[in-house]
């Protein structure tokens, strides 16, 4: 557990370690750069679906691009503008190849920044650590982007989907040892490693599990998975869904008068995307987990870090939805690419990215209080906190301890 | 055997809302003899312009009625502007336009109004109505908006000039000319009634499955489904093609052990065409005659 | 129909096609390999829905099952690329011939519902939990790219390039053959008029499961070149949107013209880039605008370009 000494503690560290940076930077003078780097600018690769059944994430690229303007309106890292290139793979794994390709080879960027999906980035993984390109920060939570050994070129960012499935069992391992667990989740890799940290959190109590319903992204609803898991005699319902779904499961769950103990997955806990759509009653008690202050809940009207954020918003995307999530993810993934960047110095190599990229300790302020990223050269998990919430009918309330869900063990 | 029952309900509830589109893709259909890709967005398009109405403060039945309006005009627009020039290409070149709309509008939705969900209001309430809100009040609502509206076609193609004429135009356009049917303008009026009734279709189905640009593609791969079993002629067998889409779907889903979760749908689609094998024409179509 | 029976023009094309990737990025070469792919797949397409009047909207389904066949073949039993192709081939013409069988019953829409149903259950299918150990489930599967063979001196880009080309000009040629063949005539007078080519003698059930079988062929082994060049197979690389995407190929390129597959693929590949280049967040408008307005301007493709083309030209000489 993290006490807010040890913050302070660390915020002292990376302050001193920057001053140190810049005394040190004029003595050694000696700059470094691969393909992408120049005195002028740094060029980031970024794939996204701004096309495609998963246009709603793209959200995520744009703020990014707003925010390296912001940065470049600011003077740029260490002098250098960031000139981000940002490519629509509409989702599809052959286009992120193509695009994933023309950003090294033909636009000769420095590193490929959150290109977004598990099939987009597994398409690409090889070829990127056969290249030697950084495929930093990876938006995706499945649980194979940090591979140090393996794939010494890949880094995730968010907490992934299997230490999120582990920490709900082990909640309910603690609070209901007798529960009976009915899952709906989503048909794929994402619904599918969720599913697995949770069984193997519970590990021999698997049995707890004793009903599960899968959707597809194209089914229209998810009533009669709804309808399946109610009559299975669960009572505690776990709601790995994207947020459209996750939303249309509170709400029938309320309406056939079933009433299960409710987590649903950190990606659909957006007060304003998803609890709002479903009806603040019909969601009251629900539980979840969370890494990032969600700017919809007032309770962080007065928050600095709610304010910069706001701030930012207001100048550099005042077209971006506020209710959006994906707004504060993509503000705190630029931030920490800011940081790596910021570390480098002058030494502008791919090697140096990824050694920075490993050695990372930062406190953001849009993060909730004790959540950090910290990164080491054998663990590529940046973010691996989260902490439970419970929603009370108007906003989040956390509860328990910050918990690190450890994977691979 | 509850649960059958609750599954038969459920599907019910969800095989209405195929029926509801269904029945528009079947609209265009008898007017032009296409199958229209584009039928799902233009409805998210229009469900979007009443929700832009609602939020600027109209009230429901209004922005409702305006709506249906502004599609009807927009589907007779579609028609001369988009379609009429190329109405003498082939087959596949319509096809390929009706794709070139769906990614327009789908693209344009989003740029306007974002792909977050949301929420759309009901006329109806939300109360539970049958066996402990298997059924709603919304759902019922719709129930009787789809029976409303399927009346309403089989008088208008049975009983009104207007209607024969559009019959007469699809069915043998010269001989429609030569009595004196403008055969063009039939084909417009029939974008025009099939874009409204998508409109109608959009807003009842927005309130269940939430307000964003691709809430229509899984809708619509069901609603042809249903259109196509109840067979393409005939609006009442397209809304009964619907409503079994919807149960057969749920019960493959929980009666079938191992696969029906995750295959229910192909399961449903396996059956269909199963039964499309069987009898070609569809349900309810009748067979369709060659001259040779 | 304008062919390309001038053997001056077929030369010269190829020719540059031979020279092409020599002096271009190797990233540029990859994109042309992947057009040749597509190239093949809309042939395939061709054969079925321009010659012989069948309708699909399941070609993502053949194009899946040769990439996977071809993925799995080199991943579980160390098959050289190269021989995945016949195999994959195989494995398609088998499976569009039974495909064929049954729904030769269907015709129009009602054929289109069926393929349409083959292109939304081959990804379910792909990732279904019991199957996960062959076909990697969600995951997909990893694929190792070949290197040029007998020391030669290319890139793995070049060769895989040349090794498409070389693929793409023999089955073209096929193609070609067949339509001009007794069995083409047969397949067009079944397109054009199935009771007179009944009564002609015709097997309409043979033939029009025979050419489901080679239309399912050709686009398998376009999967299968598919998966070595991208070197990643996964259910979400085959969804529906692919078999829509050489519809649009083939409508573009021209139906009933086999050349206008090489028109289609291009089509395919880089027009979702140029809209892209126009505007991020209406990239897909700016498509459906590109799409439409082609339509507009050529309403017979690629096809009816060339043959107002050669007009002027002969008109000229």
């Amino acid at each position: 557990m993290r006490v807010p000494s040890d913050r302070w503690r660390v915020a002292a560290l990376a302050s001193f370690a920057s001053i140190a940076i810049a005394i040190t930077t004029p003595a050694l003078a000696q700059k470094k750069y691969d393909t992408g780097a120049t005195d002028a600018e740094i060029k980031v690769g970024n794939i996204m679906p701004y096309s495609g059944p998963a246009s709603a994430y793209a959200v995520i690229g744009k703020t990014e691009a707003a925010f390296f303007n912001k940065v470049n309106a600011e003077g740029g890292i260490n002098g250098r503008k960031i000139n981000f290139v940002s490519y629509d793979d509409g989702y599809s794994p052959p286009k992120a190849v193509e695009q994933a390709r023309k950003l090294v080879e033909s636009d000769g960027v420095l590193l490929i920044f959150q290109s977004l999906g598990t099939p987009s980035n597994s398409a690409i993984l090889k070829y990127m650590n056969a290249k030697k390109v950084p495929q930093l920060f990876v938006a995706t939570g499945a649980t194979k982007f940090g591979d140090p050994k393996d794939f010494p070129w890949t880094m995730g960012w968010q907490p992934n989907y299997q230490s999120e499935g582990r920490i709900y069992a082990k909640y309910l391992i603690d609070n209901h040892p007798n529960g009976k667990i009915g899952i709906l989740y989503q048909n794929d890799d994402y619904g599918k490693d969720v599913m697995k940290g949770l069984k193997d959190g519970l590990g021999d109590k698997t049995s707890m599990i004793i009903a599960e319903a899968p959707y597809e992204t194209s089914d229209p609803t998810v009533d009669s998975q709804i309808v399946k898991l109610k009559a299975s005699g669960a009572d505690i319902f776990l709601n790995v869904a994207t947020p459209k779904f996750a939303a249309q499961a509170i709400k029938k769950v309320a309406e056939v008068g079933w009433k299960p103990i409710q987590i649903v997955n950190n990606v659909s806990n957006s007060l304003g995307g998803v609890l709002a759509p479903a009806g603040f009653d019909n969601a009251t008690g629900v539980l979840s987990t969370a890494y990032y202050k969600d700017a919809t809940d007032p309770s962080w009207k007065d928050d600095p870090g709610f304010k910069a954020w706001s701030a930012f918003m207001d100048k550099y995307y005042p077209d971006g939805n506020r209710t959006d999530g994906n707004t504060v993810y993509g503000y705190l993934t630029a931030q920490t690419l800011v940081q790596v960047l910021k570390q480098c110095g002058d030494d502008l190599t791919r090697e140096n990215v990824m050694k920075q990229a490993a050695n990372l300790k930062l406190d953001l302020d849009m993060l909730l209080p004790g959540i950090s990223i910290h990164t080491t050269p054998t663990s590529y998990y940046p973010l691996q906190q989260l902490q439970m919430e419970k929603f009370d009918g108007t906003r989040w309330q956390r509860f328990g301890p910050v918990i690190s869900g450890e994977v691979g063990g | 055997m509850e649960l059958l029952l609750q599954q038969i309900l459920a599907g019910i509830a969800t095989g209405t809302i195929y029926a509801c589109i269904a029945l528009a893709i079947v609209m265009t259909y008898q007017t032009i003899g296409h199958l229209n890709f584009a039928q799902g967005e233009m409805a998210m398009f229009s469900t979007f312009l009443a929700w832009q109405l609602i939020q600027w403060g109209l009230p429901y039945w209004t922005a409702f009625a305006l709506t249906v309006a502004l599609s009807f005009a927009g589907g007779v627009l579609i028609e001369r502007i988009v379609l009429r020039p190329i109405h003498n290409a082939p087959v596949l070149s319509h096809v390929a336009v009706f794709i070139g709309l769906l990614a327009i509008l789908n693209s344009l939705a989003g740029f306007i109004w974002d792909f977050n969900v949301k929420p759309f209001p009901t006329p109806f309430g939300t109360a539970p109505l049958i066996a402990n809100g298997f059924i709603d009040a919304h759902q019922a609502g719709m129930i009787a908006v789809t029976i409303l509206l399927l009346a309403f076609l089989y008088g208008f193609f049975r009983f009104t000039r207007v209607g024969l004429a559009m019959r007469a135009s699809a069915n043998d356009p010269v001989s429609a000319r030569l009595v004196g049917i403008r055969v063009g303008w039939m084909a417009a009026l029939g974008w025009g009634m099939a874009a409204a009734i998508g409109a109608v279709a959009g807003m009842m189905i927005a309130p269940i499955v939430f307000l964003e640009p691709n809430m229509m593609l899984g809708v619509l791969l069901y609603g042809f489904a249903g259109a196509v079993l109840g067979g393409l002629g005939s609006p009442a067998g397209a809304v009964i093609g619907g409503l079994i889409v919807g149960v057969v779907e749920n019960l493959a889903g929980t009666f079938i052990p191992v696969v029906g979760g995750e295959l229910k749908f192909t399961i449903a689609l396996a059956i269909i065409v199963a039964v499309l094998v069987m009898k070609p024409q569809g349900l309810f179509g009748r067979p369709v005659l060659h001259r040779v | 129909m304008p062919r390309l029976n001038n053997p001056r023009v077929t030369l010269a094309i190829i020719a540059v096609a031979l020279v092409l990737p020599l002096v271009i990025q190797n990233f540029l070469t990859f994109q042309l390999t992947l057009v040749l792919v597509y190239a093949i797949a809309i042939i395939g397409l061709n054969l079925l829905t321009g010659f012989n009047g069948q309708f699909s909207l399941g070609h993502s389904a053949f194009y899946a099952i040769g990439a996977y066949v071809a993925a799995m073949l080199m991943d579980k039993a160390d098959f050289p690329y190269a021989m995945t192709l016949p195999v994959a081939g195989i494995a398609c013409f088998v499976f569009g011939f039974l495909f064929g069988l049954p729904a030769l019953r269907l015709e129009g829409v009602y054929l289109a519902l069926a393929t349409f149903a083959l292109a939304v259950a081959t990804p379910q299918i792909l990732k279904l939990s019991p199957l996960e150990h062959w076909t990697g489930g969600v995951q997909g599967i990893v694929v190792n790219k070949p290197e040029a063979p007998f020391g030669l001196p290319l890139t793995e880009d070049q060769w895989l390039y040349y090794f498409t080309l070389l693929i793409t000009i023999v089955m073209t040629v096929l193609a070609h053959n067949l339509v001009a063949s007794r069995t083409g005539r047969a397949m067009m007078a079944i397109r054009d008029n199935p009771i007179a080519a009944r009564s002609m003698g015709i097997n309409i059930a043979l033939y029009k499961s025979l050419t489901f079988g080679v239309s399912a062929l050709y686009t398998g082994v376009a999967g299968a070149l598919g998966a070595i060049v991208v070197q990643f197979v996964a259910p979400d690389s085959f969804t529906f949107f692919l078999s829509i995407s050489l519809l649009v190929g083939l409508v573009v390129g021209g139906v009933g013209w086999i050349p206008g597959a090489f028109f289609g693929g291009a089509f395919v590949l880089f027009v979702p880039n140029l809209a892209e280049s126009f505007s991020k967040g209406l990239s897909g408008a700016v498509y459906g605008v590109m799409i439409i307005v082609l339509i507009y301007v050529l309403p017979t493709g690629a096809a009816g370009l060339t043959r107002a083309a050669s007009r002027w030209w002969r008109a000229k000489a």
